[in-house]
C-alpha cells in the first residue's frame, strides 16, 4: 500500500490526460504503452540497481552513485543532470500542487460556484496568474500566492523536522481513499452522456474515442493562407462524421475530409517524446529520484519487485483512472475544438471542478478529490527535494539541515521566478519542457548506457536479482542493451531535426522549429516571423545557472573524487 | 468510438488493473516479501542523524 501509494501523483491525474489530448489520443496511448515496455520498466529496474549498489558503497546522490559506477572524473559532472532535473521540477511542481490545496479549500468552503466553461476557465485562470505575469503573486483568496506560502512552508517542514509516523500513514494511507474518490468520479462521468442537449456531438461517448481511436478524422483546409492553419476541427463519432462530410461538401471545395492513420501520427517524433517523457515523470523513471531511494536499500530487499508494483500502481492510476476521467469529461462539457487547446493541466483544472459543480454532494467531492491530490503531491515533491538534499549533504560535507536550508533558499528563488512568469504559464511551460521532457530524457539514455553497456547485462542483472522474488524475463536483457538506448536515441535524433532544424518528415524538407526552440531564438511559425520570449530564455538560463552551481560544487567534493577512485565514501 | 478504440481501451485498461492486481498478490503471497518491498519512503536515513 505504501509503494502503491509513493507512487501515485498529479501526473497520473493531470499531466497524462493533457498529454494525451495534445497529442491526439490514441496515436498517443500507441507510444506511451510502447515506451512503457522497452523504456520505463527497463530504465526503472536499471536505476533501482544503480541506486542500491551505490548506496552499498555509501553514497545517495546521483554524481556519487554515476561516480562510483564509472570511476571517471566527468561522471559526477553527467550525475548533476540527475539533481537538476528534481529540483528544477520542484520549483514549478510546488506551483501545481498549491493550485490543488486553493481548489481544494475553495470547494471545501462552498465559494466554488460554477455554472459555465467560461467559469471554470476564468477561475483556473486566476488561480494560476495566466493573465499577466506578476499577477499570481497576490494575497487573493483567488490567486495562487498564499496558497503557495502555505504548501512551501508545510513540505519544508516537513523535510526539515523529519517525516512524523502520523504524517506519513496520512499519504500512504490517503491514496488508496484517492483511487476510490477517482472511482467514484468515474462512474459520474460515465454516466454524463451529453450534458448539453444542444450539442449531441459532445459526448462521453466520443470523448473515449477521442482517446482511444487510433485512427482521427478531421476537417481541413485544401488551401491554407499563410499564417492560417491547416486543420479547422476534428470530428469522432458517426453522427459528427455525417455532419462534417455535409459542411465539406456545402463548402465548395474549400474544406476537405482527412483520416489520419496511426502510422502516420506515429511519425511525429515529439508525439513519442512526449510519451515517452510521460513515462518517465510518472514512474520517476530518469527523474534522479529512484536512483537516491534505492540507495538507502540493503542488500536483501526486492528491487524487481519493488519497481514492477510501483510502476504497475502508477500506470493503473494514469490509463484507468486519470485517463478515463478527464478527457471524455472535457469533451463532454468543451467540445472536441476545445480539449485540445486546454494545455497540460488545464483539462484537470478546468474540467474537473466543472464535473463536481454538477454532481450530488460536489463541494465535498471536490474539496476531498484536490487534497488527496494535495497529498499525493506532497509526497512526490518532497521526493523530490531528497535528492538535492543528498547532493548538497555529499558536494558539500554538510548536515541535513544545512542542506536543506540551502536548498530552500535556491528552491525559493526558482519558485518565484516560475510564480512571477505567469503570462500563458510560460515559465512553467518552458522548464516542463527543458527539463521536464528533454533533460529526464538525457539522463534516462545515459542511466540505461551505463547499465547495459559499462556494467554490462550480465552484471546489471545480477545486481538486480540480489534479494529478488521474481527474475527479470531474459527477454529484457535484449531490451535493455540494444532496444531501449536506440529507440530513445532514434527519438531523440529525430526530435531534434524537426524541433531544432524544423525537418518536415513528411515532405522532406525544412521549415520553422517548434516553438520551445522559436521561444528561445526567435524565428518563422507559420509564415510569420516569431520574436524570442524573454521569460522563456530567462527560465533556461535559470538552468543553467543551477547546473553551474551544482558543476562547481561537485568539482571541489572529496566524496565525490572517493567515489570516482573506487573507494566508499567512509573507510 | 470506433470498435477498434473499444478494443485497444479494454485491453490498455484490462493489462494494467491485471497487472498492478497481480503484483499486489505476489507481494502478499511470497513471504517476508511486504518487508523486501519498497517505494520512495519519505523517512530517509539522514534525518535519523541530527537531532
Amino acid at each position: 500500500m505504501a509503494v502503491a501509494g509513493s507512487a501515485v501523483g498529479l501526473g497520473n491525474f493531470l499531466r497524462f490526460p493533457g498529454l494525451a489530448a495534445q497529442y491526439g489520443g490514441g496515436a498517443f496511448m500507441i507510444a506511451y504503452a510502447i515506451s512503457f515496455l522497452i523504456i520505463g520498466l527497463p530504465i526503472g529496474w536499471a536505476e533501482w540497481a544503480m541506486g542500491r549498489y551505490a548506496g552499498s558503497k555509501g553514497f545517495n546522490s546521483a554524481p556519487g552513485a554515476f561516480a562510483a559506477i564509472l570511476n571517471k572524473p566527468w561522471a559526477k559532472y553527467v550525475g548533476i543532470i540527475g539533481v537538476i532535473v528534481p529540483v528544477m521540477i520542484y520549483m514549478y511542481y510546488v506551483f501545481i500542487e498549491s493550485w490543488c490545496l486553493g481548489y481544494a479549500v475553495k470547494f471545501w468552503t462552498g465559494s466554488v460556484d460554477l455554472k459555465t466553461t467560461d467559469d471554470a476557465v476564468a477561475m483556473f485562470k486566476s488561480m494560476s496568474g495566466q493573465l499577466m505575469d506578476g499577477s499570481a503573486l497576490s494575497l487573493s483568496w483567488n490567486a495562487a500566492l498564499p496558497w503557495l506560502m502555505v504548501v512551501f512552508v508545510f513540505n519544508f517542514w516537513l523535510i526539515y523536522r523529519g517525516i512524523s509516523g502520523g504524517i506519513e500513514k496520512m499519504c500512504n494511507y490517503g491514496m488508496p481513499v484517492l483511487i476510490v474518490l477517482a472511482l467514484v468520479v468515474l462512474a459520474r462521468v460515465m454516466t454524463l452522456g451529453a450534458p448539453d442537449p444542444a450539442k449531441p456531438h459532445d459526448n462521453v461517448v466520443n470523448g473515449l474515442g477521442y482517446l482511444w481511436n487510433p485512427s482521427k478524422v478531421q476537417i481541413e483546409r485544401t488551401h491554407p493562407a499563410p499564417g492560417e492553419a491547416k486543420v479547422v476541427e476534428e470530428v469522432v463519432g458517426a453522427a459528427a462524421i455525417k455532419a462534417a462530410e455535409q459542411k465539406v461538401a456545402a463548402s465548395g471545395g474549400g474544406l476537405k475530409l482527412v483520416t489520419i492513420t496511426p502510422w502516420q501520427q506515429l511519425q511525429n517524433p515529439l508525439l513519442w517524446m512526449a510519451a515517452a517523457a510521460q513515462i518517465f515523470f510518472s514512474l520517476s523513471v530518469g527523474f534522479g529520484v529512484i536512483i537516491v531511494y534505492a540507495s538507502y536499500l540493503r542488500k536483501t530487499d526486492d528491487v524487481v519487485l519493488s519497481g514492477l508494483t510501483a510502476s504497475s500502481a502508477n500506470e493503473f492510476c494514469e490509463v484507468a483512472l486519470g485517463g478515463l476521467i478527464t478527457v471524455p469529461a472535457a469533451v463532454a462539457f468543451l467540445g472536441l475544438a476545445s480539449v485540445a487547446g486546454q494545455g497540460t493541466f488545464g483539462l484537470g483544472f478546468t474540467v474537473l471542478p466543472l464535473v463536481f459543480a454538477k454532481m450530488p454532494l460536489g463541494a465535498f467531492f471536490g474539496g476531498a478529490f484536490f487534497f488527496m491530490l494535495f497529498l499525493a503531491a506532497v509526497t512526490s515533491s518532497i521526493s523530490m527535494l531528497q535528492p538535492g538534499i543528498a547532493f548538497l549533504e555529499e558536494a558539500m560535507n554538510v548536515g541535513r539541515k544545512v542542506s536543506v536550508t540551502i536548498l530552500g533558499m535556491l528552491t525559493t528563488l526558482g519558485t518565484g521566478f516560475v510564480v512571477f512568469f505567469t503570462k500563458g504559464l510560460k515559465a512553467l511551460d518552458t522548464l516542463d519542457f527543458w527539463v521536464g521532457t528533454f533533460l529526464i530524457f538525457i539522463l534516462a539514455t545515459i542511466q540505461i548506457i551505463i547499465f547495459g553497456w559499462h556494467w554490462g547485462i550480465e552484471r546489471g542483472l545480477r545486481e538486480a536479482h540480489k534479494g529478488a522474488a521474481l527474475r527479470i524475463p531474459r527477454l529484457f536483457g535484449g531490451i535493455m542493451k540494444w532496444i531501449c538506448p536506440l529507440f530513445l536515441l532514434a527519438i531523440f535524433v529525430m526530435t531534434v531535426l524537426t524541433s531544432v532544424f524544423g525537418f518536415d518528415l513528411s515532405t522532406g524538407t525544412f521549415g520553422s522549429a517548434s516553438s520551445y526552440v522559436v521561444d528561445l531564438i526567435g524565428g518563422m511559425k507559420e509564415g510569420k516571423a516569431v520574436e524570442t520570449n524573454l521569460a522563456a530564455q530567462l527560465s533556461v538560463a535559470l538552468v543553467v545557472i543551477v547546473a553551474a552551481y551544482f558543476a562547481l560544487l561537485s568539482s571541489r567534493s572529496k566524496a565525490f573524487q572517493r567515489a570516482e577512485q573506487g573507494l566508499t565514501k567512509h573507510d | 468510438m470506433t470498435s477498434t478504440g473499444l478494443l485497444v481501451m479494454l485491453l490498455s485498461v484490462g493489462t494494467v488493473a491485471s497487472l498492478f492486481g497481480w503484483c499486489i498478490y505476489k507481494v502478499l503471497t511470497t513471504p517476508r516479501e511486504t518487508e523486501k518491498v519498497h517505494g520512495v519512503e519519505l523517512h530517509t536515513p539522514d534525518m535519523d542523524g541530527e537531532g
